[in-house]
């Protein structure tokens, strides 16, 4: 029984690390940016969700509805400007470029809100969970969020597979000249990606401060997961995304098991051990998208 | 057949300190087949993906139907009509046939070409459209390469190296179809290392050495040595100062 809550409540924090890393396995697999500012931005899309939301009178459950469109929008500029600029000079400059959005992030965020930790509103519903057995609770919230996690992995993989704009994306993503010969202004298509990360990760950052607290430096902490799971996973697969994100929560989950300490280090042994036997990860194919 | 359509204009190249088009100029009129013939390094494909948008030229210009394209981006070109079969067919390895052509007609100007005028054009695809590229052969391959470039319905289809690493009856295959292409009103642009192929489907042929026009004409024009001469340069002085052959 002890091993069965072990898996679930692994596979409960995985959905989040699905969710918070299919933003940061996009960006990478279309735009070749390593976002280092990726956690960043969900720690940004928390404090949307729990300043901007009371003062509109949206209940922090619903938080998303408002954020999640904000944060799409502000992809498309960030990507159509700094991020666009700096691939525009090579490689190299996106990390150091994003690098420095993360520490200006952190560091406005310290000034304006304190380096207290806050979490987004839901009432009561954090304490409530479902008790099928003896040893076993599943908290709604978790639950809630695995099947978002789910949801968006899916809705992404039919946005990717049968819509134009998602098959343009795939295909800058494969051959970004021949996807220009083709027609697509790879700007744009940029954009839209950068967007869809966007708004993933802001939704991961609302899921993250409704299950816990944040802080203005929560983001590199779970920056550091999501490569994980993107490696664990396979780059470039979505789903290899959930699995590596599932694989990583039950690893640090029997880690805490064991000894409570040991919990982020049984993650890291697992990325480790997929690094070295499978470098490509679990799903990972070269050149795919979906 | 005689309107200019494509006006290639003192275009001069750098790869960084490399000069790979050195003062070319040409006009490609609309119906015809131009092929650009040359040995390897003599700065082809660059012509081709300079006139494409993937280059900036250092100097010279490029005009469409009197239009300067010189400075607009890939994709507008591709709206304007010009479209690019690169080298090495460069296909969306993660997709199927179909999935290919669907990205080249996201973008199409209107015009004769769509999936469903490829599949009649390529009989074998409508029963492996399903299939990922890559369990393709070359030459299937390059077809489908072909195909996507022409759903966008092009004024100028541009082809790069078509023949490379394809068996002979292959290629005569893919060039037995530039007429049928002709016919839907599309002018092409051939490059081509293979001289006796890119000669006898074109109509006029230009042939580059390092980056110069050393030749330029119709078949019919030039004799084999003449051909040779300006592919492999032997002999180019003299060639300057007799015949008249570099205009």
């Amino acid at each position: 029984m002890i091993w069965l809550n072990i898996v679930i409540q692994g596979a409960l924090v995985g959905g989040f690390y699905a969710l918070f890393a299919c933003g940061l396995s996009l960006m990478f697999g279309v735009l070749k940016v390593i976002n280092l500012a990726h956690g960043d931005m969900a720690v940004v899309a928390g404090y949307v969700a729990v300043f901007l939301c009371p003062r509109l009178h949206v209940a922090g459950l619903w938080s998303f509805l408002i954020v999640v469109p904000i944060f799409a929008l502000l992809g498309y500029v960030v990507q159509r400007t700094l991020i666009q600029k700096s691939i525009d000079r090579d490689p190299f400059t996106t990390l150091l470029v994003t690098f420095g959005l993360s520490v200006v992030i952190e560091n406005l965020l310290l000034e304006l809100y304190s380096a207290n930790g806050r979490s987004v509103n839901i009432g009561s519903l954090i304490g409530e969970s479902w008790h099928p057995a003896s040893i076993i609770y599943i908290s709604y919230v978790s639950l809630a969020v695995l099947a978002a996690a789910v949801l968006v992995l899916l809705a992404l993989q039919l946005f990717l597979s049968k819509s134009g704009i998602g098959r343009l994306i795939r295909a800058v993503a494969d051959d970004q000249e021949a996807a220009q010969l083709s027609g697509a202004n790879y700007r744009h298509v940029f954009g839209i990606a950068a967007a869809i990360a966007f708004a993933t990760v802001a939704l991961a950052g609302i899921a993250y401060g409704m299950m816990t607290q944040f802080a203005p430096t929560s983001g590199g902490v779970n920056l550091l997961f999501a490569f994980e799971v993107v490696v664990i996973g396979g780059i470039g697969s979505l789903w290899g995304t959930l699995v590596g994100g599932i694989a990583l929560g039950i690893a640090q989950q029997f880690g805490a098991h064991i000894n409570l300490s040991y919990q982020i280090l049984a993650g890291n042994i697992l990325f480790l051990v997929v690094l070295a036997i499978r470098p490509q990860g679990l799903f990972g194919r070269r050149n795919s998208l979906a | 057949m005689t309107e200019a359509l494509l006006e290639v204009e003192s275009l001069t190249v750098h790869h960084g300190q490399l000069c790979a088009i050195d003062d070319v100029s040409f006009t490609q009129r609309e119906g015809e087949v131009l092929a650009v013939i040359g040995a390897n390094g003599a700065g082809k494909s660059t012509l081709l993906r300079t006139i494409a948008g993937l280059h900036q030229p250092t100097s010279g210009c490029i005009r469409l139907d009197g239009q300067d394209i010189t400075t607009l981006s890939v994709n507008r070109r591709v709206a304007l009509g010009i479209s690019l079969v690169p080298e090495g067919r460069r296909l969306f390895s993660s997709m199927t046939l179909e999935e290919n052509l669907q990205v080249g007609a996201y973008h199409a100007n209107p015009g004769p070409f769509d999936i469903k005028r490829i599949y009649e054009l390529f009989e074998w695809m409508p029963g492996r459209r399903k299939q990922s590229v890559w369990q393709l052969s070359g030459g299937e391959q390059q077809a489908v390469a072909i195909g996507r470039a022409l759903v966008a319905n092009p004024r100028v289809l541009m082809m790069d190296e078509l023949s490379l690493g394809l068996a002979p009856i292959i290629v005569e295959k893919i060039y037995a179809l530039l007429p049928e292409i002709l016919a839907q009103g599309v002018s092409i642009l051939i490059v081509e290392q293979d001289v006796s192929q890119g000669v006898n489907a074109a109509d006029r042929v230009h042939c580059l050495l390092e980056g110069h026009t050393s030749m330029m004409g119709t078949p019919a024009e030039l004799t084999s040595e003449e051909i040779d001469r300006a592919y492999f340069g032997a002999g180019l002085h003299n060639l300057t100062a007799d015949s008249g052959v570099l205009e």
